[in-house]
Formats: C-alpha cells, sequence, structure tokens
C-alpha cells in the first residue's frame, strides 16, 4: 500500500542549521498493517509521517501509495487515499464551524467541493447516527461549533470524520499527545475499531511505549534518520513492554 | 429625516464593502486593504461605461470582473509569492490609482447627465425612498446570493481556510486557490459598492475610495462585537449583521456632522469612532 524508496530529507541543506533528518529509508507497508513508529525526539518519525503525507517532499527517493508514484504531489491531492489524525486536536477540525460543517467537508475529502448544498437532512441523520456509536452524547449537538468541545470529543470525531469519505490510509501523528490519560484510551480504542472496521492501512506515530506495545500489527524504532528495528508477526504481538524500554536504554 | 434617510442609503451602498471585509477578513482571516482601490475601480468603471452609453447589465458585469481581477492580483501576490497579506494588498492598491486615473481620464467624471441605476422604475417619483428602494432591492439580492455561496459545500471549504488550514488541506483543498477566490470575491463585492456609489453620487472620483477600508472594517466590527456576544452562528443573521453594521456606521457619521462637527475632520471621526468600537469590548472584558 506504501512504499518509502531511498528516501532522505536534509533541511537548510548547505546553511548552518542543516538537519539530516532522514538519511535512505526503505519502508514498505502492507495493506491492513498498522505499523506503529516510536524514537527519541529529532529521530526522524514525524518527518517520516509527513513525508508520506505530502506535507513534507523528500529531498531523494520515490513514495509511492496504492501503486501511484506520488513523490511530487502535493498534500492536498493525496488526500484521497490519506486521512490525517494531527497531534494537536484544534488542527484536525475547523473550530469555528460547526460539527455538521466540519462533517460535510470530511465526507468530500476525494471530491470537489461544489457550489450545491450538501447539507440535506439525509446527510445529517447519517451523520448523528455514526456520531451516536461514540456514546458522547455529541449527536444532538451537531450545530454547535466544534471549538466548544473537549480535546479529547474533538478528536474522537476527527477519527470519525477520517473515515466519511473512501478512505485507504490512516496517519496518526501522537494522536493522545495533548490529552488526559482516560480520553487518551478511549481514542486510541476508537482508533482500532475504525481501523478494522474500514479494513485501513495505518501508521501512527507515538511517544507512549505502553501504547505501542498494545496496538498495532507492526513495530518500528527510528534513530538519527533511520530504521533501527522493525518487527511484525507473532514477535510483536509477544512484544513486552520491558523490551521496548531497553530499546531506549 | 431626509438626512439620515440619506445616511442610511449610502449605509446600503457601502454594504458591498461591508461584506467584502466580512469575507476577506472574518471568513479568511486575511487583512486585505485592496479596498481603496477596488472601491475606486468599480466607480471609475461604472463612470466611464455609463458617459460612454453601455448597457446597466454590461457594466454590472465589468464592475465585477474589475474588482475580481484586482482582489486576485492581491490573492496571487500573497500566496504565490509569499508576500504578507497587507504588503500585497497595499502594492495592488497603489497600482490601482494609476489604472484608475487611465480610466477615468481625468480626476473627476460626473455623471447626473447619463440615466443610470436610479432611473429605474421611471413609475415612482424620484427621490430619496425611491433610491432607497432600489438599493435595498439590489442589496437582498446580493445578500441572498452569497449568503447561498456560504452554505454550498464550495462554502463551507472557505469558511475552514480560514479557520483551520492544515484541517483543510488534509481535506483535499487547494488552500492558495481558495484564497485566491476568496479575495477576488471580496474585491468584486467592494468594487459594487463604488458602481453603487458613483451612481447615487452622481460622480466618479478618483478620491472616492480613500478611507473606505475603516466604513469595512468599522461596519464588520459593529456587526461581529454583536454576534460574539449573542453567540450567532447562522450565516444568514451574520450577513443580516454585517448590512446592519454598515447603515449604523453611517447613521453615527450622520449624527456627528449634524451635531455640527466640521466636515473636514469626518476621517478622524471615522477612525475614533472605529477606535472605540473596537476598544470597548477589550476595556470591558479587561475589568473582568
Amino acid at each position: 500500500m506504501i512504499a518509502l524508496n531511498d528516501i532522505s530529507k536534509t533541511f537548510n541543506p548547505g546553511k548552518a542549521n542543516e538537519v539530516n533528518a532522514l538519511g535512505s529509508v526503505n519502508l514498505q507497508i502492507a495493506e491492513g498493517e498498522y505499523v506503529i513508529i516510536v524514537g527519541a525526539n529529532g529521530s526522524g518519525k514525524s518527518t517520516l509521517l509527513n513525508v508520506i503525507s505530502g506535507s513534507i517532499l523528500p529531498s531523494e527517493g520515490t513514495v509511492i501509495i496504492d501503486s501511484n508514484d506520488v513523490t511530487k504531489l502535493p498534500e492536498h491531492q493525496r488526500s484521497k487515499w490519506i486521512a490525517r489524525i494531527f497531534q494537536n486536536p484544534l488542527l484536525g477540525t475547523a473550530a469555528d464551524l460547526s460539527i455538521i460543517d466540519n462533517f460535510r467537508l470530511a465526507a468530500l475529502r476525494t471530491q470537489t467541493k461544489s457550489l450545491t448544498i450538501g447539507k440535506t437532512t439525509e446527510f445529517k441523520n447519517k451523520v448523528r447516527d455514526r456520531i451516536a456509536t461514540l456514546n458522547m452524547g455529541l449527536e444532538n449537538k451537531l450545530e454547535q461549533p466544534i471549538g466548544t468541545l473537549s480535546g479529547g470529543q474533538r478528536q474522537a470525531l476527527t477519527l470519525l470524520m477520517s473515515v466519511m469519505d473512501n478512505c485507504k490510509i490512516l496517519l496518526l501523528d501522537e494522536p493522545t499527545a495533548a490529552l488526559d490519560p482516560r480520553s487518551a484510551a478511549n481514542i486510541l480504542r476508537i482508533a482500532d475499531d475504525i481501523i478494522k472496521q474500514f479494513k485501513l492501512t495505518a501508521v501512527m506515530v507515538t511517544h507512549n511505549l505502553k501504547d505501542a506495545v498494545n496496538y498495532g500489527s507492526r513495530m518500528i524504532q527510528m534513530d538519527e534518520g533511520n530504521i533501527l528495528k522493525d518487527i511484525t508477526g507473532t514477535e510483536k504481538s509477544t512484544l513486552k513492554q520491558t523490551d521496548v524500554f531497553e530499546w531506549f536504554g | 429625516m431626509e438626512f439620515y434617510l440619506t445616511a442610511i442609503l449610502q449605509g446600503f451602498c457601502f454594504a458591498g464593502i461591508a461584506f467584502g471585509i466580512y469575507i476577506s477578513m472574518k471568513i479568511f482571516n486575511i487583512p486585505d486593504i485592496t479596498t481603496d482601490g477596488s472601491y475606486t475601480l468599480g466607480g471609475a468603471v461604472t463612470g466611464v461605461m455609463l458617459t460612454h452609453h453601455q448597457p446597466g447589465y454590461l457594466i454590472f458585469l465589468s464592475v465585477l470582473l474589475a474588482g475580481a481581477v484586482a482582489g486576485a492580483l492581491t490573492g496571487l501576490i500573497h500566496t504565490k509569492l509569499k508576500i504578507n497579506a497587507l504588503l500585497a494588498g497595499i502594492l495592488v492598491m497603489t497600482a490601482l490609482y494609476s489604472v484608475n486615473l487611465t480610466i477615468l481620464g481625468r480626476s473627476n467624471v460626473p455623471l447626473l447627465s447619463v440615466a443610470n441605476l436610479f432611473f429605474a422604475l421611471s413609475s415612482i417619483p424620484d427621490g430619496v425612498s425611491k433610491s432607497l428602494l432600489i438599493v435595498v432591492v439590489f442589496i437582498a439580492m446580493i445578500m441572498l446570493i452569497i449568503g447561498y455561496i456560504l452554505k454550498t459545500d464550495f462554502g463551507i471549504a472557505m469558511r475552514a481556510t480560514g479557520n483551520s488550514e492544515p484541517m483543510i488541506r488534509a481535506l483535499g483543498v487547494n488552500t492558495d486557490r481558495m484564497k485566491i477566490t476568496g479575495l477576488a470575491m471580496a474585491n468584486a463585492l467592494t468594487a459594487l459598492s463604488g458602481y453603487l456609489m458613483a451612481q447615487q453620487q452622481g460622480y466618479a472620483d478618483i478620491n472616492m475610495g480613500i478611507g473606505s477600508v475603516i466604513i469595512g472594517l468599522g461596519s464588520v466590527i459593529i456587526a461581529e462585537t454583536i454576534i460574539n456576544w449573542l453567540q450567532i452562528t447562522s450565516v444568514w443573521l451574520n450577513l443580516l449583521l454585517v448590512l446592519t453594521g454598515a447603515i449604523v456606521f453611517q447613521l453615527v457619521l450622520a449624527f456627528t456632522l449634524s451635531i455640527g462637527v466640521d466636515a473636514n475632520l469626518l476621517k478622524l471621526v471615522t477612525a475614533l469612532f472605529v477606535l472605540i468600537i473596537v476598544g470597548i469590548p477589550r476595556l470591558i472584558r479587561r475589568e473582568i
């Protein structure tokens, strides 16, 4: 589903503040895999995620998504495959817009936003039913500006929004870093459900080693712009938190 | 009475600027001051086409197009060259002064002898109330169109662009193109104010646009104060309040003139008035 071939990324090349964020990374992610990326700050894991999403273009190498070479495609043109959850719950939604407006846009992620009114009663009912599955009591607040909700509620809605339209890949950039432990656990469970239900290929960057062990079908450790460890299958499912602590030791 | 009716009439004429600033500042979060130039541009195009006896619909469309081109230029400079929006607006506004002067041919073109929009409905006797009727119908139609656009899927994407750019880009919207379109719309509306004003005053003047951006800002800020206070989310009410803001603004100016303030001080009064409506809510909030 995703292939990164010899990807390198250098910020500010030739200047005093030159940074080699990624050095020749090769990574193949199969359809349906749920990859967790861990690594210290500055190890390049966020850059890797941004290279997949297209918000950063690589200095060298090619990015293949669903058998298409998307190396040069800007972020908004990759949105037909990719949905993104940001670390900051505020970034994934438009605060001043109502819940229903946010969902309407999400439902059109891969389509043109035309000069017709798409917020029909039918659409509203569909959104209401989906939101009801969260059990947060938000289904009757469709006209409320989404900015009035808590970070956890917004992040949960963002997850639902990602599957309002055709979606193959879900990128999660530390989705729970700004949330309290309870909301964080809730969000990861919702994400896991959605990934399974809609058979998504997912990549999550996280600092939380417990989550990294509990979720995902594959785990990658990044260090100084390179992939240090890559474990999958039963090795991943039997991995213990204490083992991962030693990686960082 | 007629004095205040004229103020209301002017308020309706300035509604275009107010809607324009509402779109650029409130919806897109871009401080666009192309306004002074595109307002005069609307007046200039109207003046020259009227004196050349062009059909009304053609004048209307040309004004919209001219304003849109001016706004799109500001948008292009801002998004493609990554130049600060304020500077981009100043550049286009400055350039427009020469363009407007070239279009007009001289600094002032009188339009009293040529038939225009306000000569329509010949069965009703001329006067302020007739002019008022015409602008009310005109602005109501414009408001319906803007309201409809903002309600559509495209309109939601517009509103989201100024609100959360990373989100809307991740949702497949080319934000550069969106901003250029938005600024084009805003300045087309501003030019429409120039179109109405030139016909209502009976002349197009190279200096008619000086300070017009503050009229738009003032109107929108009056509206915003009420919108925030009552937490209004309806698109229609928002637009209606912006229109009300434009009218209130003109009424306040008319009032200051009527109590004997020197007309030469009008711009100073305007600036002070805007300062007061911006400042007071902040002062009150600080006390809490």
